[in-house]
């Protein structure tokens, strides 16, 4: 090939040509397989189901499932034994009553993100064996806690 | 690019590149840490907790910006046969799997009072420790392909191949948090938007720049290190070639002197 390439002159490729040819076409390649078997975990590698997820497609009592979502504002309660809680998870569409006896994590709190694990019950209420508090992407300091957010905002923009 | 070619004049450059970056990466990353660590603000939920983050995203970033420059490198010595470049894509792998080892590490520790749980198996997590795996694989078949190399019978081709395909992680990586519900939240900073508070943004921007530097000088000691090591072995092997050579001709010398006797005899 390289022997033919140098009679017939400019119109055969160099050999660095081809090498970038052929590897720009394997990368393509690569990549489209790389997206393809992303797009193909993209249910299954969720962590976690929504509250909607369990609305249109009800999981069965008792499998080992993992719930997410924002814990609605006022829901909270806590039960006579002083240690199980009750709190309604949402994600905007739809809500789940979860149920929990244990230490929940220092960032559980009303209006942010949490992660549940357990199943669901017959009664449809979701029985957590364990609690994980999820980090929105926010990051403020303790000064601009007390503030609501659009305060907190202003604040922020009045500095830059 | 072709400038750099010549191992001599890249190492003309590397000797005062080297020192610079090393010492202005200690510099910045030490004042940015300081300050981190001891005089910015607490965040209104993790408190101190979140001081973590001004070693655990540079790393992370890092960690991803180490394999991305085996990719770019491989790349370039596949096509353009750039005699610098496995070197370069060899010198980054140490580090980078380093820095993705302390991702994963201080992730760890801030996960725990965080979320309440040293580990999960959520994308971001994994990704990340496939990463580290790959970073595992790669060094030791670099080393591999550098014995096969000093025995004559192969060369850094399959290692080059190895650290392209490897990069299909990276966009992974770095899209996980999207793509997939995860426990890890996702991206704070978008295309010129940033979700931190600014008190917590600029230290953070410094020591990810500083320790950028120091990978960057990190990399290139690796890489005069490992030129002066092939120039080395390259030496002993022209000594040894012409020791070898030498006793050739002394042993044919020795026969011919023996041959002409016995013709005589």
């Amino acid at each position: 090939m390289n022997a033919a390439g140098s009679t017939t002159g400019s119109q055969a490729l160099k050999p660095k040509h081809q090498r970038l040819v052929l590897l720009a076409i394997a990368l393509v390649v690569l990549i489209g397989a790389g997206l393809l078997a992303a797009w193909a975990l993209r249910n299954q590698a969720s962590y976690f189901y929504v509250p909607s997820d369990i609305a249109s497609n009800p999981p069965e009592a008792g499998r080992a499932i993992r719930l997410g979502g924002m814990v609605q504002e006022g829901s909270l309660q806590r039960e006579a034994d002083g240690v199980s809680i009750r709190f309604l998870v949402g994600d905007g569409a739809a809500t789940v009553p979860v149920r929990f006896t244990g230490i929940v994590p220092d960032l559980f709190v009303e209006g942010s993100g949490v992660v549940a694990e357990g199943s669901m019950t017959r009664d449809g209420t979701f029985s957590a064996t364990n609690l994980l508090a999820k980090h929105d992407e926010n990051y403020m300091p303790r000064e601009l806690q007390d503030m609501s957010d659009m305060q907190a905002k202003q604040v922020v923009a009045e500095a830059e | 690019m072709h400038g750099f070619a010549n191992p001599a004049r890249f190492l003309r450059i590397a000797r005062w590149l080297t020192p610079l970056l090393l010492v202005s990466g200690l510099l910045i990353a030490g004042a940015a840490l300081a300050y981190g660590l001891l005089l910015a603000p607490a965040d209104r939920l993790m408190g101190d907790t979140v001081r973590i983050m001004y070693i655990h995203v540079p790393a992370a970033w890092l960690g991803m910006g180490g394999w991305t420059t085996i990719a770019i490198a491989s790349l370039v010595e596949l096509v353009w046969r750039h005699p610098l470049a496995s070197i370069a894509a060899r010198a980054a792998a140490v580090p980078g799997a380093v820095f993705t080892a302390i991702c994963l590490v201080t992730g760890s520790i801030w996960g725990r009072p965080t979320w309440g749980t040293w580990w999960v198996w959520d994308g971001r997590l994994t990704s990340m420790l496939v990463l580290l795996l790959l970073y595992f694989a790669y060094i030791a078949l670099a080393g591999a392909a550098q014995k096969d190399m000093a025995a004559g019978t192969g060369g850094s081709r399959v290692t080059a191949i190895f650290g392209l395909l490897g990069a299909v992680n990276v966009p992974i990586i770095n899209r996980s948090v999207v793509w997939w519900n995860s426990l890890h939240q996702p991206p704070s900073i978008t295309m010129g938007q940033s979700a931190i508070d600014p008190a917590f943004l600029w230290p953070l921007l410094a020591a990810t720049l500083g320790f950028s530097l120091l990978f960057g000088g990190v990399v290139l000691a690796r890489m005069r290190a490992l030129l002066a090591d092939i120039q080395a072995e390259a030496r002993l092997r022209r000594k040894a070639v012409s020791a070898e050579i030498g006793a050739e001709f002394r042993a044919d010398q020795g026969a011919d002197i023996l041959s002409v006797s016995s013709d005589r005899l």
